[in-house]
């Protein structure tokens, strides 16, 4: 991607010279007001806490200590590793696994149907599926809430067609938030694939019938490295929003779904209010984030070249 | 011999496409019929009326919904016109200022508010404001959105300008245009829907954001989004099933409005 634009259109030169000119003030506002806080938020996870929030500017590393591990009671003991926390980290990965698995389960047919019909009919599904995306998160994840509770429609209609004896109970459990995260995230799936498979030429795959491939050896051999990019992208894009989502954790979920952003959120503004704890978790997140872009990207300079 | 099989036509995937649109969309119309139900109890249906929408017009809550709305639509557009003119000044450096220095790095920064989660850039716009010594309410919530709608409004302008020949404004120039006319009198007008659509996109993100709102409105002040959790946190009531019904209702037709002027571009061409 480093190299501009596909078609050359970042080759024109109309107005040139004023390239660093005309971006300044994207600089100045993501770089002041997004790069130093991030920066300032590194600092405040060395920082001592104070009760009740805020931060005492005293340098410690109390706070990734406090993640990483455990002394104890009163803090004399011997150090050994503290599994609450890579606990939370952990089940929010395996969550937000499981709702790209989900995701890309449910959005590669879609993605695959809608690329495979008429131009015009496309846009028409496309836009079905991304209109969701643009309504009110919140709202999405209350109605998802409403549907399901235990004596919401859902459960009433099901005990109505006798599939149920007993209303299921859905909400507090980990499929709630799976399904959350899916509801919340399923068209950064359909959309990179769509597009992947959109460009792929048909024809390829006759032309391998034509030599004989079975049609397993043609989806792996033919297929599957044209649109696998897309893939991948989805399986990022919906990956790492759900890696520290909160709404759905926080409004489907319950005290044993807890992930890292209720642990971060609890931080700030819940009772707990370690501000250098929450920043440190913060940091943590973040690295694992980035280092999964990085991964990501990395690979895909590989591949291009 | 294999058997011609046509890829084209999986079967199922027809079935799973349906299965995806109903996932996406039940939650959204249940609650919207059910914002419609007489009875007090959401459970139970009692009949068409349209009381609760009243209610959210004249209720108990009323005041507090109305002073959040209009904090959330004065935000969305204020935050919405920012992102769209620093986006729009960024994707002509980008796509018609040829090479400079920075250029892939600045890619990479107006992309970073879609990198970073969300709850990240919400601590740190928290613990940066504090520091600096800003009292956190509607400018602090107004800053921190330019920020994360500058990448939304930037995608649409950029692709828009990319698939815009500069033949036009090379003409122009030929004929002695300066280079602020060529962009004002021949690339602007061009540029129209996918402007139009970037605003629309950063409107409606700024409108949907609750987590950074919340970190960073200051106690006291409200957006629709965390009016609604705070009162959400206590159950859900049919107001609140009005309010997002209507909210939807927004969304609905501002996403129809980007949509149709999207393709009004495209077919242009």
């Amino acid at each position: 991607m480093a190299g501009g634009a596909p078609g050359g259109a970042s080759k024109s030169e109309i107005y040139k010279g004023n390239g660093p000119r005309l971006l300044l003030p994207a600089w100045i506002f993501i770089g002041v007001f997004l790069v130093a806080p991030v920066a300032i938020m590194a600092i405040y996870s060395f920082l001592t806490k104070e009760f009740r929030g805020g931060v005492i500017w005293e340098f410690t590393l109390a706070a990734y200590d406090q993640f990483f591990l455990d002394r104890g009671l009163f803090g004399d003991e011997p150090p050994s590793i503290e599994w609450t926390y890579i606990g939370i980290f952990w089940r929010s990965i395996w969550q937000a696994g499981l709702a790209t698995v989900l995701c890309l389960l449910i959005g590669f047919p879609t993605a695959w149907f809608i690329a495979t019909r008429d131009v015009k009919e496309r846009s028409v599904w496309l836009f079905l599926i991304t209109v969701p995306y643009w309504v009110n998160l919140l709202i999405r994840t209350v109605s998802m809430k409403f549907l399901i509770r235990d004596t919401g429609p859902l459960n009433e209609l099901l005990l109505a067609l006798g599939v149920i004896d007993t209303p299921l109970a859905l909400v507090n459990t980990n499929f709630a938030v799976q399904l959350g995260l899916f509801y919340s995230y399923l068209p950064f799936m359909v959309l990179p694939i769509y597009a992947a498979v959109e460009r792929y030429d048909f024809s390829m795959s006759e032309a391998a019938a034509d030599l004989y491939a079975s049609s397993w050896a043609t989806l792996r051999l033919v297929i599957l490295p044209v649109v696998k990019p897309g893939i991948v992208a989805g399986c990022i894009l919906v990956f790492v929003p759900s890696l520290g989502a909160f709404l759905a954790p926080d409004l489907l979920g319950g005290a044993k779904t807890f992930m890292i952003g209720s642990l971060i959120e609890e931080q700030f503004k819940g009772a707990a209010g370690n501000w250098p704890f929450g920043a440190a978790a913060s940091m943590i997140l973040l690295t694992i984030v980035m280092g999964v872009l990085l991964v990501h990207a990395r690979a895909q300079t590989k591949g291009e070249r | 011999m294999a058997k011609p099989v046509d890829l084209r036509r999986f079967t199922g995937f027809r079935a799973i496409t349906w299965l995806c649109l109903f996932v996406l969309y039940a939650p959204l119309v249940i609650v919207a019929i059910y914002s419609f139900n007489d009875s007090t109890s959401i459970t139970r249906w009692g009949g068409f009326s349209l009381k609760w929408y009243v209610d959210v017009f004249t209720g108990p809550e009323a005041p507090k919904f109305r002073d959040a709305a209009i904090n959330s639509f004065t935000i969305a557009i204020g935050a919405a016109v920012c992102a769209t003119l620093i986006a729009t000044a960024a994707a002509v450096a980008m796509n018609r200022a040829g090479r400079f220095r920075g250029k892939t790095a600045s890619l990479a920064l107006i992309n970073l508010p879609l990198m970073v989660p969300e709850i990240v850039t919400a601590v740190a716009s928290l613990v940066f404001f504090i520091t600096i010594g800003f009292k956190t309410g509607l400018l602090t919530i107004f800053i921190a959105h330019i920020v994360f709608c500058i990448p939304f409004a930037y995608l649409p302008i950029s692709a828009r300008m990319q698939s815009v020949p500069d033949t036009y404004e090379q003409a122009a120039m030929d004929l002695y245009a300066t280079p602020w006319e060529a962009f004002r009198l021949v690339l602007l007008p061009l540029m129209v829907p996918g402007i139009l659509s970037g605003f629309l996109l950063a409107f409606i993100i700024s409108l949907d954001d609750f987590l950074i709102t919340n970190f960073v409105k200051g106690a006291g002040v409200e957006t629709l989004p965390t009016a609604i959790f705070g009162s959400v946190k206590q159950g859900i009531k049919p107001n609140i099933m009005a309010i997002s019904t209507l909210l939807l209702g927004v969304s609905v037709v501002f996403v129809t409005l980007s949509w149709i002027i999207g393709r009004a571009g495209q077919s242009k061409r």
